[in-house]
């Protein structure tokens, strides 16, 4: 099963992990990643929420294209990926990677990469809610290095030159 | 041509859409930035520094020299920093 949602709504993670293996004998491995809100306070005033905006044509499709993209890399038996749109608070989810396979390493490295090229590629930008003033969080340089780490030869970066 | 926005392009330009036909000496993603940039201080202001401006053609990422050719949708927007 591989599945890719964008929604407002929260998720249940450890159901979405348990619906990769639910039902199959051939999966002996099975990572999640949970990505949440968090307050931050050492950045100066707490935060009070993040707003996620989204490309709503395009968000789902280019997850789609990256999950694509780690099956074509690792034999994967299933992988969910979900990541929320709108007004969220500290402790709140955000983004949810779920990987199942045969083996552990496999789970593990495409779950890691499917989150390091999600983040540079998925059309999504924060906005921080901190006491009444808001700003852009800019894109982080060490996430696009984590991506490039999965391509020596940079394909993976094209859309971030 | 539809043209949207996102972040603070969005912010800066002050719509979310909208539907314009660039000349036809606009030929690229990069000519596009530069042309709209032309149409006023906000747009001038978006694209400031278009070397951090992105863009999608189609819903799908294209860089600066990806062609136009049949575009129906172009969407220009910051890196991107969801996850």
């Amino acid at each position: 099963m591989f599945g890719v949602r964008v929604q407002a709504e929260d998720f249940d993670a450890g159901a979405e992990a348990a619906h990769l293996a639910r039902g199959r004998t051939d999966v002996g491995a099975v990572v999640s990643f949970i990505g949440l809100c968090r307050a931050d306070p050492d950045a100066g005033e707490p935060l009070a929420a993040l707003h996620l905006e989204h490309y709503p044509g395009m968000a789902e499709t280019e997850i789609g294209r990256v999950m694509d993209e780690a099956r074509s890399r690792w034999p994967l038996i299933g992988a969910i990926a979900i990541h929320r749109f709108g007004r969220l608070t500290p402790g709140e989810n955000i983004v949810l990677v779920a990987t199942a396979a045969a083996h552990r390493g496999d789970a593990f490295a495409a779950a890691e990469f499917l989150m390091d090229w999600l983040k540079t590629r998925a059309p999504f930008w924060k906005l921080e809610e901190r006491a009444g003033r808001s700003g852009w969080v800019a894109a982080k340089a060490a996430d696009d290095d984590a991506a490039a780490r999965w391509d020596p030869d940079g394909a993976g970066r094209d859309a971030a030159e | 041509m539809r043209l949207l926005y996102f972040a603070w392009v969005r912010e800066r330009i002050g719509v979310e859409a909208e539907e314009l036909d660039p000349p036809l000496s606009v030929r690229t993603v990069a000519e596009l930035a530069g042309w709209l940039a032309g149409r006023g201080e906000a747009y001038a202001h978006a694209f400031e520094n278009p070397a951090v401006v992105r863009a999608a053609i189609d819903r799908v990422h294209a860089r600066p020299d990806s062609p136009l050719a049949g575009a129906r949708e172009v969407a220009f927007f910051p890196p991107m920093t969801g996850g």
